[in-house]
């Protein structure tokens, strides 16, 4: 009678507690290893910085500086001009982010799909499109500030020409990898451009568009940042790391560097799950 | 071993098929190869792939092509799909010069070339709607229905390619080509990647739905017992650079044949051996070959 009674408590906890025993020991050694990489980092980091080695503030600052625990506590403040909270800034960088991400998503590939089918065109612009995708985003600045005259579509500018050369390259490479077994069944059958682009082309490329896309999202999101902190005075997270620096508030740019990466980290597995939704990979 | 294919020739003037082809000139001279060459420029000059090809198919003539490796039997079928022109010489449908492929020429590919985004259907149907875009929507499902059912995919429409085995691709494959009712039907080596049952299986699919149908089939093969089983005659090549017809093998067997009859037929096995030595020993093929 004695030793019934823990038993029946037993099996009737068993189901959430096998699950999550089933779980652990399904994922456990997928999330140790980081949690542990993760913890170590920031010990060490915190452990250099207490030593008085360098200048930088160690991650504990966060949240012991007043400046940043209100930023991390507070993100969505507004007063106005230059003055908001976190949220607000990298929305702006998105905003920009998106628009001349877009942009290069619809002329890369839309161009990419032009010279891919024209062996010609391909041969006259290569040199090209290899020489000016070789220019670094900072070095655009100036350029479309020149160019432009404002800072807002000098900054969508620099997204949008750091963005499109991947997805112009793999948009070209992926059309030209169609199998010949598929362009000469559309040869047979005759079939319309509309088809032969619904049925062959886009089907087939989209593994190289979306790779292209892949690289061209952390790409456009790097060159955000650099291109804010030249251009002054705008809402957006890069330059408030410059704002930040100009008034020697280490721990804040620390703070909106863990934002940067993890808004990185998002739109990356963001792409990556629109490819698996569009274009699964075949085994 | 000479006196054999005199033999042969002298026995069978006519296939059986040949009652329904010989009414009109056109339908004797469907598909005529006039002293076809084709080569491809290199760095070193022309290659000559073929020379001197003549050949006349008739309508409704079933003809294997045989020959070594690199002797340019997928040139010379790529030159009625219209893949490729030749260099010298004509090669006339109907009368008229082949320009560019179409889909009186369907082509079934060695690699079966089914798109793998696509369901079975949809593979058929898009063949069948490039081909008859203002027929309406329902009769162009029922033809792909029937045309699945008629290889036995009646149940796999729905499957994407890569959801199936290869047999079961070459059948979707020989559907979707059939769907379109092509003038002539051509087809690359395609049971060569099949296994042996399967293969067997396939080989009198595709006779039994040629009785039917009767188009003009070319197909080009590595195995003497497919060709003369299926085959109204058999284009022996010579071997590259510069390939072209060595023979043409009459195949006498009544039709419809049974696999096993025909192989008890004493003709059986000279017509084998007649093209086993015309392969192994006349056109052996030379792997030393610089």
């Amino acid at each position: 009678m004695v030793t019934q009674a823990p038993s029946r408590t037993q099996t009737r906890s068993n189901p959430v507690i096998s699950s999550i025993q089933q779980f652990w020991q399904k994922r456990g050694g997928d999330i140790i290893p980081p949690v542990i990489g993760i913890a170590t980092f920031l010990t060490l980091w915190q452990l250099i910085s207490w030593s008085g080695i360098t200048r930088l503030p160690g991650p504990l600052s966060l949240w012991t500086d007043t400046r940043t625990r209100e930023l991390m506590l507070y993100p969505f403040y507004d007063l106005g001009g230059l003055n908001k909270g976190l949220f607000w800034q990298t929305l702006a960088s998105l905003g920009r982010v998106a628009q001349g991400y877009t942009a290069a998503a619809v002329v890369g590939i839309s161009v990419g799909v032009f010279v891919g089918t024209n062996p010609w065109f391909n041969k006259a612009t290569y040199p090209i499109f290899q020489f000016l995708r070789m220019v670094a985003p900072l070095a655009w600045v100036p350029i479309a500030l020149v160019a432009l005259q404002q800072n807002q579509p000098a900054a969508i500018f620099v997204i949008f020409i750091t963005a499109v050369w991947p997805i112009l390259i793999n948009t070209i490479e992926g059309v030209q990898q169609i199998p010949e077994d598929y362009n000469n069944v559309a040869k047979v059958l005759q079939l319309s451009r509309k088809d032969y682009y619904l049925n062959i082309l886009f089907p087939s490329a989209l593994p190289y568009i979306f790779t292209g896309l892949r690289i061209a999202i952390g790409l456009a999101w790097l060159a955000i940042i650099a291109a804010e902190i030249v251009m002054s005075g705008i809402v957006g997270i890069g330059f408030f790391i410059w704002d930040a620096y100009q008034q020697n508030y280490i721990s804040e740019i620390i703070l909106a560097v863990f934002y940067i990466g993890l808004v990185g980290l998002l739109l990356d597995r963001l792409i990556a799950f629109l490819q698996m939704k569009i274009a699964p990979t075949r085994n | 071993m000479q006196p054999t294919p005199i033999q042969v020739k002298a026995r069978q003037p006519e296939a059986p098929e040949l009652s329904h082809s010989s009414q009109s000139v056109s339908d004797q001279n469907f598909l005529v190869f006039d002293q076809v060459s084709k080569g491809f420029p290199t760095s070193k000059g022309i290659y000559p792939v073929l020379e001197n090809v003549n050949l006349t198919v008739r309508q409704g003539e079933f003809v294997c092509l045989i020959g070594h490796s690199g002797c340019g039997k997928s040139t010379l079928l790529s030159l009625v799909s219209g893949f490729q022109q030749a260099t010298g010489g004509s090669v006339t449908l109907k009368g008229e010069p082949i320009l560019k492929p179409g889909p009186d020429r369907m082509v079934v590919f060695q690699s079966y070339a089914l798109l793998p985004w696509r369901t079975v259907f949809e593979n058929v149907y898009l063949a069948v709607k490039s081909v008859w875009p203002s027929k309406p929507e329902a009769q162009k499902r029922a033809i792909v229905r029937e045309h699945l059912a008629m290889v036995g995919l009646t149940e796999a429409a729905d499957k994407k390619p890569d959801q199936i085995s290869g047999g079961m691709r070459q059948r979707v494959s020989i559907a979707r080509a059939l769907a379109i009712r092509p003038e002539v039907l051509i087809l690359d080596e395609p049971f060569g990647a099949l296994d042996a049952i399967t293969k067997e299986e396939l080989q009198e699919e595709l006779l039994k739905i040629w009785s039917d149908h009767r188009c003009t089939v070319l197909m080009i093969t590595h195995d003497i017992d497919e060709a003369l089983f299926l085959a109204d005659r058999l284009v022996m090549m010579t071997n590259g650079p510069a390939a072209s017809i060595g023979e043409v093998m009459n195949i006498p067997f009544e039709r419809p044949r049974d696999r096993d009859q025909i192989m008890e037929d004493p003709q059986y096995y000279r017509l084998r051996n007649h093209a086993l030595d015309f392969l192994y020993n006349r056109f052996a093929h030379d792997d030393d070959a610089p």
